[in-house]
């Protein structure tokens, strides 16, 4: 019975797996390049568009300094913060209403309602509720990521197949032994989706929130270059903003590879 | 393991009903059936779509509550005032046309599950899957993700799942039918197998007429609208049976004789 052993490792995913180490280098290296002939034979403004080089020499001088550090950690705390009981909130709730309709009928109002007040418009409230520390901000991080986290988790609960189920009931398992061993862990790939998109919506929170009413945070240092007309200063922010998101978004995909490492995506 | 109807059942249908939707257009699933099975032996539901062979199996493995009637198994009540008894489910083991293995676990997580909610220890868990995976064959494949292995190899571990927890029944809702013909035939060899060697009673459920006759001591045959049972055949051909069996002048009337009637009840 060995011959009936299917193989999945494709070798298709295997060459789509390195391509981007390549890639990604590649296209990064024609879009500085273009940038930088571009300011060079246009001849515009520094002040409008900044060479990459310059933008490069204040980014270096950025990564030098530690007030800059102090900032940028000021952000990365808020952020994981909130992300985090974004993610407990969002996480806990889902999964219960994913299992209890009547529930999820009586909450869906006032979940979307959540959303579809502008955030944004709240912050100058919980500057005034909670003042310009870091309170504020750690919220509207956590309202941001929570929404994708809560509706992942529910499609994943919802999505349990009933063979799975009917499994369950044969075995005479009980609720509990049901949550723990079916569905949460179906659930688990879809949580995780929601916690990448999550992610990286509450550090747009926290930037937005410390560039609204904020004395910290990459966000405040963002309007004081800003205020200061120093573009350059204004790309590096911005880069330094992007690497960041790019890590936080990496290591919540991350826990794909240690949590589900039985699903496709794990594979990626 | 030859008819054994003088034999205290272990299974035991009294008048057992199905009715399904709500009051304005009910649908007569299945009339009073009454059916014994003895312990040990190999019975095939048989029956075209809607004849309420699964319905049957269903009510029978816990899955579904009848309307009315009785089931018993192993001389306890499957089911009281609408609950269910655990004491009668830890008798029943269920095998699904699809193995329904849980892609989180690994092959021989699966198979130990039933174990894991039974607060078995891993050590005894693992020797457990060890001895199921001899015996379905599957040995080698403990660590594998499920959707690493064909579909004939998920359904040895849905069985070696099933076996886990020792239960005295297994009921099987059309095992092979989402197999290919040559797999099928390969399976039927080794249920037939796995049957001898632990004795289990097995309740199968199929529409098709060969694997009834190959696997069957007796078939039932169902006949729909509402779902009953039609008629019962005794097939005696010595076991173990290989798949030759199904070449002999035997097998063959009684194939036909089986196909002779599905037609008429259909």
């Amino acid at each position: 019975m060995t011959d009936d052993v299917v193989t999945p490792t494709t070798e298709r995913s295997d060459k789509t797996k390195y391509l981007p180490w390549l890639t990604t280098p590649a296209l990064a290296l024609i879009f500085l390049a273009a940038w930088h002939y571009y300011t060079k034979i246009s001849g515009i403004s520094a002040f409008i568009l900044p060479s990459p080089w310059a933008v490069w020499d204040v980014w270096k001088g950025m990564l030098a300094s530690p007030r800059a550090w102090d900032h940028t950690l000021v952000t990365v705390y808020s952020t994981l913060l909130g992300f985090f009981f974004g993610a407990v909130v969002g996480i806990g709730l889902g999964l219960v209403i994913g299992r209890i309709r009547w529930l999820e009928a009586t909450l869906n109002p006032f979940i979307i309602a959540t959303q579809v007040i502008p955030k944004v418009a709240l912050i100058p409230l919980f500057v005034v509720w909670f003042g310009f520390g870091m309170t504020s901000k750690v919220l509207v991080a956590a309202i941001l990521s929570f929404f994708p986290i809560l509706t992942n988790t529910v499609l994943g609960v919802k999505s349990v197949e009933t063979g799975h189920r009917d499994v369950m009931i044969s075995l005479n398992a009980s609720r509990l032994q049901t949550f723990f061993q079916l569905d949460f862990r179906n659930a688990l790939p879809y949580i995780i989706t929601g916690m990448e998109v999550g992610i990286v919506l509450a550090i747009i929170g926290t930037i937005v929130g410390e560039y609204l009413g904020g004395s910290a945070g990459l966000g405040y240092v963002l309007v004081s270059e800003m205020n200061s007309y120093q573009t350059d200063g204004l790309f590096a922010v911005i880069i330094h903003m992007t690497i960041l998101g790019f890590v936080f978004y990496f290591a919540t995909g991350l826990l794909r590879r240690f949590l589900i490492p039985w699903h496709q995506s794990a594979d990626m | 393991m030859t008819s054994a109807k003088e034999a205290a059942p272990i299974i035991q249908l009294t008048d057992v009903s199905k009715w399904y939707g709500t009051r304005d257009k009910p649908v007569h699933a299945l009339a009073a059936t009454n059916l014994n099975i003895a312990a040990g032996e190999l019975v095939v539901l048989l029956g075209p779509s809607g004849c309420g062979k699964t319905t049957l199996l269903r009510m029978i493995g816990g899955l579904l509550d009848p309307t009315g009637g009785r089931i018993e198994v192993s001389g306890k009540d499957l089911w009281r005032n609408g609950e269910r008894q655990g004491a009668a489910v830890a008798d029943l083991g269920m095998v699904f046309q699809d193995a329904h293995l849980f892609p989180w676990f690994t092959i021989e997580e699966n198979i130990a599950l039933p174990l894991k909610l039974r607060g078995v220890s891993r050590t005894e868990r693992r020797e457990r899957a060890q001895e199921l995976m001899d015996l379905v064959k599957i040995t080698g494949f403990e660590k594998r993700w499920p959707k690493e292995l064909s579909g004939g190899m998920r359904q040895r571990a849905a069985i070696a799942r099933a076996l886990s927890y020792d239960p005295s029944i297994l009921l099987m809702d059309e095992p092979f039918g989402a197999l290919d013909a040559m797999t099928r035939d390969s399976m039927n060899v080794e249920l037939q197998r796995i049957w001898q060697k632990t004795g289990k009673t097995i309740i199968v459920v199929t529409h098709s007429i060969s694997e009834a006759v190959f696997l069957a001591d007796r078939i039932v045959l169902l006949s729909p609208r509402p779902g009953r049972i039609d008629s019962i055949y005794n097939v005696d051909f010595p076991r173990p049976r290989g798949l030759d069996v199904q070449s002999s002048p035997e097998f063959q009337a009684l194939v036909k004789t089986l196909r002779h009637r599905l037609s008429e009840v259909e």
